[in-house]
């Protein structure tokens, strides 16, 4: 059972012991079975979706389209900023302009992500890494895709695709091990 | 009012709060810094006092994070980091993030999974001698290393609980303080810092940028040798929101060198007694952390142990007059490093 089923299950059986109460009792009361303390079940719910512009970095959505991982880079400076933003920290009056990542990286550090937050609940265990791009000396954090994660190994050789996150649908990008994972 | 919010149904909790405790229409606000909330707090209601603008100030941290089921909890800590680039497409978690942190640590200096149940351990021994903690049972190494991965390779006895708490402290100028009462703890520097959104922007993995900036400006204030730090304090608060951070904040406060901070649990150096005794009161791992209380309590903790009131059993002994609270917020997006001193700061 996935996370989420486990969860919803959860609160449908909360929902069962609130709706007894209310019949019984009038109120949708709980009692917290750690604590034996009393509980006032929301009886309102709040659903949060947020609509966030990206309108700055469009053109990273477009290259990422055709396969290319793009970064901002400052034209008087030379930094190099990744995740792109569209204004230089360092020079406020410098402009930037767009530049294409190479693929080429290694892996410093990574994570399995057991325990996921409910908007990740439906997906099973994820591997969580950051790898260093060393000819731009830029580091990419993303989902890692390999199968076993034992062979996983600080410094090892890794390339940075393109990848269609399901089953929502949508353009993302990933670190994938050279070798056999 | 150190408050962090979001799973918790009170948006104005410091009207409520001065409501329920008779002090309608006295100045309130809320401060947020993530995980650092109660030391953000605290540090804006020092800066009224020192400046002259207040007389006194309460700071209260508080936090009620069972009003929402676990994985929503999950989903609000882990959204405490960027939220577009880190959150929204890879889902990290903050056991996740501070993860990242151990698996780099532990590959690069060869530190085991048992030496980070080994802070568990020290910690879960000290929460059993305070009576406010809330847990309040010793662990093993072998149950720590039984237990389930959150996100590999830190298990659940590596991270701090879901927590409801909190704690408060009084400031006052010292014309006040001395009429209020006769064993006064100063204040006698606070370091502040932010390191990057992104995790992805750090220079490394192995130690908080933010907590290291945090101390040495702290130090600074303080007028300390930064190199000779545990001879001039007699125990510390850090911020060990996982085990693996408890051993990172060693190195950051330069307690230890880089790599060799895992050196002083496996001596037990930081017990009562040790080298320098660290989180004698649980820390976030056996006291609790609810988000922006801790940074209170830290503060609650450092007066107790300077005073001579902590427990026994986890009383440190009291030769400098001084503790340090080690505060983040985050994993490293903000840290907060304050002496507490039982004499009146120099200059």
């Amino acid at each position: 059972m996935s996370q989420k089923a486990e969860f919803e299950a959860f609160l449908k059986k909360m929902e069962d012991m609130v709706a007894f109460a209310k019949a019984q009792f009038g109120f949708p009361i709980l009692i917290d079975p750690r604590t034996g303390i009393v509980m006032w079940y929301d009886q309102r719910e709040l659903k949060v979706k947020f609509i966030i512009s990206v309108d700055k970095v469009r053109k990273f959505f477009e290259a990422l389209r055709e396969g290319k991982l793009l970064a901002t880079k400052c034209k008087s400076t030379g930094r190099i900023l990744f995740p792109p933003q569209a204004d230089c920290p360092d020079d406020p009056k410098s402009e930037v302009e767009w530049i294409e990542l190479p693929t080429e990286g290694e892996l410093i550090t990574w994570t399995i992500i057991n325990v996921k937050p409910y908007s990740f609940s439906h997906y099973p265990d994820y591997i969580v890494g950051i790898a260093r791009l060393p000819a731009v000396n830029i580091n990419v954090l993303a989902w890692v895709k390999c199968k076993d994660p034992s062979k996983l190994k600080q410094g090892m050789k890794v390339k940075i695709t393109v990848e269609k996150r399901e089953p929502e649908g949508y353009l993302t990008y990933q670190i994938v091990p050279v070798e056999e994972c | 009012m150190g408050n962090a919010g979001g799973w918790s149904s009170e948006a104005l909790v410091p009207v409520v709060v001065n409501e329920y405790s008779g002090l309608t229409g006295k100045g309130a606000f809320r401060v947020e810094a993530a995980c650092a909330t109660g030391s953000a707090a605290i540090k804006a209601a020092a800066d009224a006092v020192a400046s002259g603008v207040a007389d006194i100030a309460l700071v209260v941290g508080v936090e009620k994070m069972n009003e929402s089921p676990t994985p929503i909890v999950v989903e609000f800590i882990g959204r405490a980091g960027n939220y577009f680039w880190e959150f929204e497409n890879f889902g990290l978690t903050f056991p996740g993030y501070y993860a990242l942190y151990a698996t780099y640590y532990m590959q690069k200096y060869g530190v085991k999974e048992e030496d980070l149940c080994e802070v568990a351990v020290k910690n879960h021994y000290y929460g059993s001698l305070n009576p406010k903690a809330q847990f309040q049972r010793r662990i093993t190494v072998e149950e720590c290393m039984k237990s389930r991965y959150i996100a590999w390779p830190l298990k659940l006895y590596d991270c701090s609980p879901i927590t409801d708490g909190a704690a408060a402290v009084i400031l006052a100028s010292e014309e006040l303080a001395t009429k209020i009462t006769d064993s006064p703890v100063w204040i006698e520097a606070i370091g502040v810092s932010t390191g990057t959104a992104n995790l992805s922007k750090r220079e490394d993995y192995d130690g908080l940028k933010a907590a290291r900036i945090a101390a040495q400006e702290a130090y600074k204030r303080a007028k300390l040798d930064p190199e000779n730090i545990v001879k001039q304090i007699d125990v510390a608060d850090v911020h060990d929101c996982f085990t693996i951070a408890e051993i990172m904040a060693y190195e950051d406060l330069g307690f230890a060198k880089r790599g060799e901070g895992v050196k002083l649990i496996r001596e037990k150096q930081t017990y009562v007694g040790g080298l320098i005794p660290v989180n004698v009161d649980g820390g976030l791992k056996a006291k609790g952390h609810p988000i922006g209380a801790t940074g209170v309590s830290m503060a609650v903790e450092m007066t107790k142990q300077l005073l001579g009131k902590a427990e026994s059993g986890r009383q440190v002994t009291v030769k400098n007059g001084r503790g340090l609270a080690h505060n983040v917020g985050g994993t490293g997006h903000y840290c907060y490093v304050t002496i507490y001193s039982l004499s009146k700061p120099k200059g």
